[in-house]
């Protein structure tokens, strides 16, 4: 038997070489140390919450710098709903601090547009634009939000700004996803709802659309086991009902920019941890927000400002969160305009206002 | 003796090339081998640098036809699921899924689009596993050899069959199976944990697990050993079971004197084929026991005193649902 022994060093370079730069590729997804950890909850429970203060720094900035808070006005004088017609959600402020709302929310929603994006030039009080019938109902929605979800929105509190960020239509919203046309054919294909790359739900493949059966229905979000051993086998959540749930969790980690481990010690999803309280407390309140305010709306918007099954743009947690923990990083803008923290007026005063509202269909159990 | 070839190198230097060979005769009944053998130098830094002949077989055939259909399916499905668009099916290949049924449909036959294809193709895999697992064994009994591999490859079957197989049909449901997709059934994995109750406090996938990164220890110890003896000729390391050179007692020398006992160059090979098997043996008991016999294995963990409940270090906090007077 013929023997040769050969070395061939340029050639185990050159592939060393392109493993070295395949795993330099690999890494560059990576983000770089240090990270800033802050610990959450008991120690050895990997309770910290992990941030990056040069990503976060990237998702301030390309954020729209809030247009400066004007100095409340004074509270005396006539009232708006005595001086103006058809004043119907803030005629109970002064003529001066109603201005005032008003050029903030032309601020913080429609800069560019300015007033005529919701009010025809020649006579303010008609209600003939859809968007003003929309932005009275926002503003109704925005005082709920202030009073009623105390619980979700604290002192921080919630402005026009807070989702608009001086656009028209907030940058992050949600709606139901067409149905695919492979899952209605008869022989392959069919997704599931899910497996797709979608980056509201942090590009996990989960159901695309946890939004539907959680912050529109009422569908349950616990699954996990309640007892130690099984109380009747497969009576208990299926493993689909996990992935929505699982779903729904990987919206709110990216919505916040936040891990896991921001409301839930990992070692037992299911215990509960303050900040699991406030967020439980969202959940309930985007749902009622979407059905007490934005669904009945649908019919106002134009079919352009409609998804692909007609339904209205809703909000969930990355419409006012924005990729932070605390929205506009905690800034308390709300406490400067009365007019928003205000509980909404006494049913009488608001009824033509509310009339095509179903309120309570989002706060059953 | 080639005592100037560099053999304590990490990486193969020298490849001994000579003409192929086809193997040994076999007996009557038994099919032909496949394939001129033919040598090639980017497999001989791997492994060998021959390749072929190929056993084929009728065991193998079948194996290769309904490995290859299930693989088929699976790909097609994905690729009707991006409504056939090639490029989308390359962007999103790792999310993409063939998922099980609903739960709907329990352990009853599904329409094809709502799961059917699932189980046609777990049916398929099913058959192309366990006949190669069959060509395992006769394909070791025909060389004299003992059925090592064929037992191993037999663990790891259990965990596919527990997965795909006997927890959904102890669970009532075909919608209890692993969808196959790179991405899904990783996301399958860690919402199983979520919904039991975190499976890290089920015991057998402790042990899985100490097998698992056992295993990869054993590896690298042993390699590193043999790597390390072999300019002492350490590389014949089983004729070395019955008659120990110098290379065995540096060997057993240096683990000694390092950590005060050393397996044999026998016994680390059983030490690893154990570790190997009773990764996924142990793996599937685990997993056969969630849903079926433990609903939530903290809670389970908390009862029989392994998992502590935590104190309450940021305030107390109570599901806000059990309050009185709760909004929803």
């Amino acid at each position: 038997m013929s023997f040769i022994a050969k070395t061939f060093s340029p050639l185990v370079r050159a592939l060393s070489l392109g493993a070295v730069l395949a795993g330099a590729l690999a890494l560059a997804g990576c983000e770089r140390p240090p990270v800033d950890t802050t610990q959450q909850g008991f120690r050895g429970t990997a309770m910290q919450q992990t941030d990056n203060p040069r990503l976060l720094a990237k998702i301030v900035a390309a954020r729209p710098v809030p247009p400066p808070d004007s100095e409340p006005a004074s509270p005396d004088g006539p009232k708006a709903g005595q001086v103006y017609q058809n004043v119907k959600v803030l005629g109970h402020l002064s003529v001066a601090e109603f201005n005032r709302h008003m050029a903030a929310i032309t601020a913080w929603v429609s800069p560019e547009q300015g007033c005529t994006y919701c009010h025809v030039g020649a006579n303010f009080a008609d209600d003939s634009m859809y968007t003003k019938v929309v932005a009275r109902r926002m503003i109704q929605m925005t005082q709920t939000l202030n009073s009623a979800w105390k619980d979700h929105t604290g002192q921080t509190g919630v402005t026009c700004y807070t989702c608009h960020a001086g656009a028209p239509v907030p940058a992050q919203v949600w709606f139901k996803p067409a149905v695919p046309v492979r899952n209605v054919s008869p022989m392959l294909g069919n997704d599931f709802g899910q497996n797709k790359a979608i980056p509201s739900i942090a590009l996990a493949s989960l159901p695309y659309d946890p939004y539907t059966p959680y912050l529109l229905g009422n569908e349950p979000i616990r699954v996990y086991g309640k007892e130690p051993l099984p109380q009747g086998i497969g009576t208990g959540a299926t493993i689909q009902q996990a992935e929505m749930t699982y779903s729904l969790m990987n919206h709110q980690s990216k919505a916040l920019g936040v891990n896991c481990t921001f409301c839930h010690n990992s070692q037992n999803f299911a215990g509960w941890i303050p900040k699991k309280v406030t967020a439980w407390h969202g959940i309930q309140m985007v749902r009622a927000t979407n059905n007490d305010y934005i669904v009945p709306l649908t019919s106002a918007f134009p079919e352009n400002r409609l998804g692909p099954t007609g339904d209205v743009a809703k909000v969930f947690c990355a419409t006012c969160h924005q990729g932070q923990n605390k929205p506009l990083g905690g800034k308390q803008m709300a406490k400067l305009y009365d007019g928003l923290l205000a509980p909404p007026a006494p049913p009488a005063a608001a009824a033509s206002a509310v009339a095509a509202v179903a309120p309570g269909a989002a706060r059953a159990p | 003796m080639l005592t100037n070839i560099p053999y304590q190198n990490l990486f193969t230097r020298v490849q001994p090339v000579g003409p192929a060979h086809d193997g040994v005769e076999l007996p009557e009944g038994n099919s032909p081998r496949t394939g001129q053998p033919f040598l090639v130098y980017l497999f001989g830094l791997l492994g060998n640098a021959q390749l072929g002949p190929i056993y084929l077989g009728g065991l193998g055939i079948v194996s290769l036809i309904t490995g290859t259909l299930a693989i088929n399916i699976i790909g097609f499905y994905m690729l009707a699921s991006v409504n056939w668009d090639p490029i989308e099916f390359i962007r999103q290949l790792p999310w993409l899924a063939l998922e099980p049924p609903h739960p709907k449909y329990g352990l009853g036959i599904p329409p094809m689009n709502e799961g059917g294809w699932h189980l046609f193709a777990s049916g398929l895999l099913l058959v192309s596993v366990l006949t190669w697992w069959a060509r395992t064994y006769t394909r070791a009994r025909q060389l004299g050899m003992g059925t090592h591999v064929a037992w191993a490859f037999a663990a790891a079957i259990w965990l596919f069959l527990v997965l795909g197989l006997f927890r959904p049909l102890a669970m009532g449901s075909w919608s209890e199976g692993v969808p196959y997709g790179i991405f899904p059934h990783l996301d399958w994995t860690a919402a199983f944990s979520i919904r039991y109750g975190n499976l890290f406090y089920n015991p057998f996938h402790a042990l899985s697990i100490a097998f698992l990164y056992g295993s990869t220890l054993l590896f690298a110890m042993h390699g590193a050993t043999i790597l390390a003896v072999t300019r002492y000729g350490g590389d014949r390391e089983i004729d070395q079971i019955i008659d120990r050179g110098t290379a065995s007692e540096r060997a057993a020398l240096f683990w000694r004197w390092t950590m005060g006992w050393n397996a044999t160059m026998e016994s680390i090979h059983r030490w690893a084929w154990w570790f190997a098997v009773l990764c996924p043996i142990a793996g599937g008991i685990g997993i056969l026991l969630t849903g079926t016999v433990v609903d939530n294995w903290y809670l389970w963990g908390v009862k029989h005193g392994i998992a502590p409940m935590y104190p309450e270090v940021l305030g107390p906090a109570i599901d806000p649902a059990t309050l009185q007077g709760a909004k929803p």
